[in-house]
This record gives C-alpha cells, structure tokens and sequence, in this order.
C-alpha cells in the first residue's frame, strides 16, 4: 500500500536567537491525508506550520511539496508555488482583510495567481461559498458583518479558492465556540473529502486532533517526540509524555494516569539530554545525559525514550 | 482500555447561528453625527468656496490701487473696508484665499504623498528604514524656518518656493507617523494570511497595509494642511514667501501691520480668514481623529 507523498518534511530547525523554537522535527503526509501536530503552547507547532510554508524562513531542514525543495526556491518561484500550498489561521478575527467584501477576499487568491477570467473568479467564489454553507448574499458583506464561525468559515473558502494540494490549519477551531468547532470541523472533513486534499493540521486540543487527523506527531519543547497512526497513539502511546496529554482530556477515565505537572520549560534552556526529562515521573540517570533517539515501536509507531530500550532489554 | 474512544465519531454534534451582524454607521454618518466637525466641514467649505468663486463674487482686480478711497471703514461699500493704497479688502481676502489655500492643498497632497511612499518603503524594509530615518531625524531637527528662508534666498521668493520648502519640511512629521503604523500594521495576521495566499509585496502595500493605515494618515493630512496654510502666511509676513506682485493672506498682513491702530480692519480681516481655516483645519482633525480612532469605532 503505497501512496504518493505530498509532503515530507526532513531536519526543520528554526533558532530565533537562542530560542530553539523547532529542533530537528521530520514527518510525511501522504496525499489525501491528514498530519496533526499536538502539544502544549510553545512547543512549537506554530512556528512548525509557518516553517512548513515559509512563511518563516527555517534555520535548516528540507521542505519537500509537491516534489520540490521549497526551502531552495527564490521569492518569486515561492509565492507562485502558494498557490499549492494554503493556509488557515487560528484567528478568524484577524486573518481576514477587514476592508475586503467576501467577494473580494475569496476571488484574491485566483486573481493574484492568474486563474481564470474574473467572471470564472466570480463563480468559484459563489460556488465555495455554498460549499462553506454560507448564503450567496454573503458576497457583498465584510468581514466585521460575519460571527467567529462564519468568518472562519469564509477563510476554509478563501484557502479552497486556488484548489491547493496543501492545507495547513494552525489551531482552526480553537478561537471558536465548542458548538461552532464541531460544525467547522464537520466542514474540513466533508471539503477534505470532497477534494482529496492533503492537511497538516496543528491543534493543541487531542479530542479535535483524534477527529481530524490519520496520524499525529506529538510535540514537546520544538520536537516530535512520538508519532504514529492515530489509533495507535491513542490506544497505546508510548512516550511519557503522550501518555500524560491523554490523561489530561476530560472525560472518561481520566485520572487514571499521571497528568502533567509544573510548565513547559523555556526554549531559551532547553534541558540536556531528553528535553521532557524534568517533568517526567520515569525519568532515571540517564535521562539527563544522553538524548534518546526516535525508535520504531511498530505499526508506524515511533517515540524517543530510553525507557523504551529498558523495556525491550526486558 | 483506552483513554478516550478509539475510533472518532462520524460527525460532531454542534451548530452556529445564521445571522448576519448588522452593519456599523459609515465614518462619513459618524462624523455628521459629531457637532465639531459638521461645524468645521462647513467653515471649510464656505472658506473654499469662496476662494474658488472669489472672480465671481468680488470682481475686478484685487491689487488695483485708488488712493482717493484710502481707509475706508468698512461698510455697505467696501465690505470690509480698503487698505492704505485705497485697495478693497473683501476682495484682498476671498483672492488672497486662492493662494494661501492652493498652497495649503498643494503641500498636503506633496509632502503626504511622500510621505506614504517612504513611510510603507521604510515601515517594511528595516536596511532603507535606518537610513530614511536618520535622514529624518536631521530635517526634524532643522528649523524649517531656516530651511525656507535659505530656499527663498537661492530659488528667489515665489509660489513654488513656498511650496517645495514647506512640502519639504512636512514631510519629516508624516513620514513618522505613517512609518510607524506601518509597523504596526505588517504584524497584523492579515499580512501574513494575504502573504501565505501568496500576494505580491505591491499589492499588499496597496490593497491591505494602506487601507489599514489611511484613518491615520487623514487626521495628519488635515494637520499638515493647517501647518501648510500657516506656514505660507508665516513665510510670506517674513518676506520671504511668495513675493509682493501675488497676493495671499499672509501678504495682506505684512503690510497692515504697519497701519494696525489706523485702521484695524485692515489686520482683522484676512487674520480672522487665516484663523478661521486653522482653526476648522485642526478641529476636523480633532473629530476625525475621534471617529476613526479604533477603541471608539470597535465594530464587532
């Protein structure tokens, strides 16, 4: 079973001084499928998803979409190639021009890539904003005239406009309602679906993350410390560190594990050896002096963890 | 036995009001709402109306000299009396306002105009930044006074004169302001959304930080506009401003000032014609400033 990668992603480190913000993190998304990244705020999924795009320019690490290395192409080569490659923000209140109707926020992204006459603009955006479920009288409204939802909404419209192969989400629905995250989650799935498109998704929430994506890479401290199929990372996560995540979503059986104590360390001074050695509750010698390696587990699964060399000596 | 379900539902429960929020009055409604600048939009536009029909509604040449009919009060003849050269001053004033008021508009649209494009050039790229804004710094520290009166000495006194040393010296203020909204507005996510859609950097100047950043730059345009006007009596009382043959406000007083307890009218009333522009210039500033600032205008 083998599928087209349509994005790999090998290496990618960005330093902003001596913030360490993204270390070293690589993952592939096959085509049609979903990558969703998870951990606390400032482990670096963010930075991660602008990286992927670049929107920030990484420190190192090779960003192959679509066969090529973004990371080599000049500016110009670059924004052509966004027209592959979207984008939706966490805040629907700020990623959309306030000064732009509907009409002009959606037809934008087809117009400054040359797609189409303006009338074949005009009807794709009135045919994605059906798609987004939005009257066709939206068209001529602004932005400021819409609730959190719709615009975020008219954003998932705006990010389709130029049919990409890529859509990478940054925290989607956390800026929105709970009731409004299901029904613009529903959405993202039906389009992905509909589309065949391929997403990287980045979300903090693990519940949002389950629905959304077929494998996950769980972030800690600017790196992926595990990462495998979603199933497997939910029913049998290996790392510390995931195990601690899942205990601490609400609902059933919560409680059962360790949750996670104290902060999340400053990437300023990340700690020597395993970087989620000092709030682990395994944590041993070794743990300090020596970085475990990412290691196969099985079924896809991966993880970074001396423990996991302790249990397969066992 | 897992932490949470295995496999996730098929669809999630949940839904979102089809409502449209209505829309906020228009700046233009806002500010007719507002007392002070419905009062100072009708001063400007009597002034400039005036200025623009002076042919019409004071014919005749307005420099012509009868000695005969010198300091007249003024009265149902002479409106607001004549001169120690026996010349009309309703006339003096509404011809007068073509120039100072040209001039003011003139220099608005120049140094303003100058100052967005290097404001949006500097507010962007930090290398042009540092050194347009040291260049800044030197004119801001140069009396512009000084600047006009030595533009006067090597261009000769004239309309253009006045009007390149003010544009000139103006254009350092502006250019601040603009660059610093600049600044503030390229952080705004909708840069980085327009630019992640892959939006030439031209475009995004025209079509997302300009629109973001013109409330600011029209509260200063009207402040420059006062300053331009004030700048151009100021330079033309000195003697160093359009010369003798043109007549402007600030001409009009050069000369009365020598015959103020004689005949006050003669200082009265292009000072109160300068005063009034100002003043409206400065108020509507004021309440645009007011209407447009986004903490009173939140429209969500």
């Amino acid at each position: 079973m083998t599928t087209e990668t349509m994005l790999s992603v090998s290496g990618l480190s960005k330093s902003f001084k001596s913030v360490k913000a993204v270390r070293d993190v690589s993952f592939a998304i096959p085509r049609g499928k979903t990558f969703g990244l998870v951990g606390e705020s400032g482990s670096g999924k963010s930075t991660t998803a602008r990286l992927v795009l670049r929107l920030v320019e990484p420190s190192a690490g090779k960003i192959a979409f679509r066969g090529r290395d973004l990371s080599t192409l000049s500016s110009s080569e670059l924004r052509r190639e966004r027209r592959h490659m979207q984008m939706i923000f966490q805040d629907p209140f700020g990623s959309l021009n306030p000064r732009m109707s509907v009409r002009d926020t959606l037809v934008e992204p087809q117009f400054v890539h040359g797609i189409g006459t303006a009338a074949e603009q005009l009807k794709t955006a009135e045919r994605l904003l059906a798609e987004v479920s939005l009257p066709r009288a939206a068209l001529d409204r602004y932005p400021h005239e819409f609730s959190g939802g719709q615009r975020q909404r008219i954003a998932i419209a705006r990010a389709l406009s130029t049919n990409p192969d890529l859509i990478v989400a940054d925290e989607p629905v956390s800026a929105l309602d709970v009731s409004v995250q299901a029904q613009v989650l529903n959405l993202m799935r039906d389009l992905q679906d509909r589309h065949g498109t391929t997403m990287l998704f980045i979300s903090h929430d693990l519940r949002v993350v389950q629905f959304m994506c077929d494998e996950i890479g769980v972030m800690y401290l600017g790196e992926i410390v595990e990462q495998g199929p979603r199933d497997r990372i939910y029913n049998a996560p290996s790392h510390p560190y995931t195990k601690a995540l899942l205990a601490s979503v609400p609902g059933k059986g919560s409680g059962q594990r360790a949750r996670l104590s104290g902060e999340i360390p400053s990437a300023h001074a990340v700690p020597s050896g395993c970087a989620f050695r000092t709030r682990c509750p395994h944590a041993f010698e070794r743990c300090s002096s020596e970085k475990p390696a990412m290691r196969e587990i099985g079924n896809g699964q991966r993880a970074a963890c001396h423990l996991l060399d302790k249990a397969m000596a066992a | 036995m897992s932490v949470t379900q295995a496999t996730s539902p098929d669809r999630l429960t949940g839904g979102d009001e089809e409502v449209f929020v209505t829309t906020n009055k228009s700046v233009w409604q806002r500010l007719m709402a507002n007392p002070t600048a419905v009062v100072s939009i009708a001063a400007l536009v009597v002034l400039s109306l005036s200025a623009i029909l002076a042919p019409l509604l004071a014919p005749g040449n307005p420099l012509k000299v009868t000695p005969a009919d010198r300091f007249i009060p003024p009265g149902l003849e002479h409106f607001f009396g004549t001169d120690n050269l026996g010349r009309d001053m309703f006339k003096m004033v509404l011809h007068g306002g073509r120039t100072s008021l040209l001039v003011g508009l003139i220099v608005t649209v120049i140094s303003m105009g100058i100052a967005v494009v290097l404001g949006a050039i500097s507010g962007f790229y930090r290398q042009v930044d540092v050194v347009l804004m040291r260049l800044v710094d030197g004119l801001m520290a140069f009396p512009g006074i000084v600047l006009a009166t030595a533009a006067a000495g090597i261009m000769g006194p004239s309309m253009t004169t006045v009007i390149t040393s003010l544009s000139i010296v103006l254009i350092a203020p502006s250019l601040r302001i603009v660059r610093g909204q600049v600044l503030v507005v390229r952080e705004l996510q909708m840069i980085e959304a327009a630019r992640s859609v892959g939006v030439p950097t031209l475009r995004l100047f025209t079509r997302y930080i300009l629109p973001a950043v013109s409330s600011p730059i029209l509260v200063q345009a009207s402040f420059i506009f006062s300053a331009a006007v004030l700048g151009e009596a100021g330079l033309s009382f000195i003697g160093v401003g359009i010369g003798p043959k043109e007549l402007s406000w600030g001409n009009a007083l050069t000369e009365a000032r020598n015959y103020i307890s004689q005949a006050p009218w003669i200082v009265l009333f292009p000072g109160l014609a300068l005063m009034l522009t100002i003043l409206a210039l400065n108020l509507l500033g004021d309440s645009l400033r007011d209407v447009l600032d986004p903490r009173l205008a939140r429209r969500r």
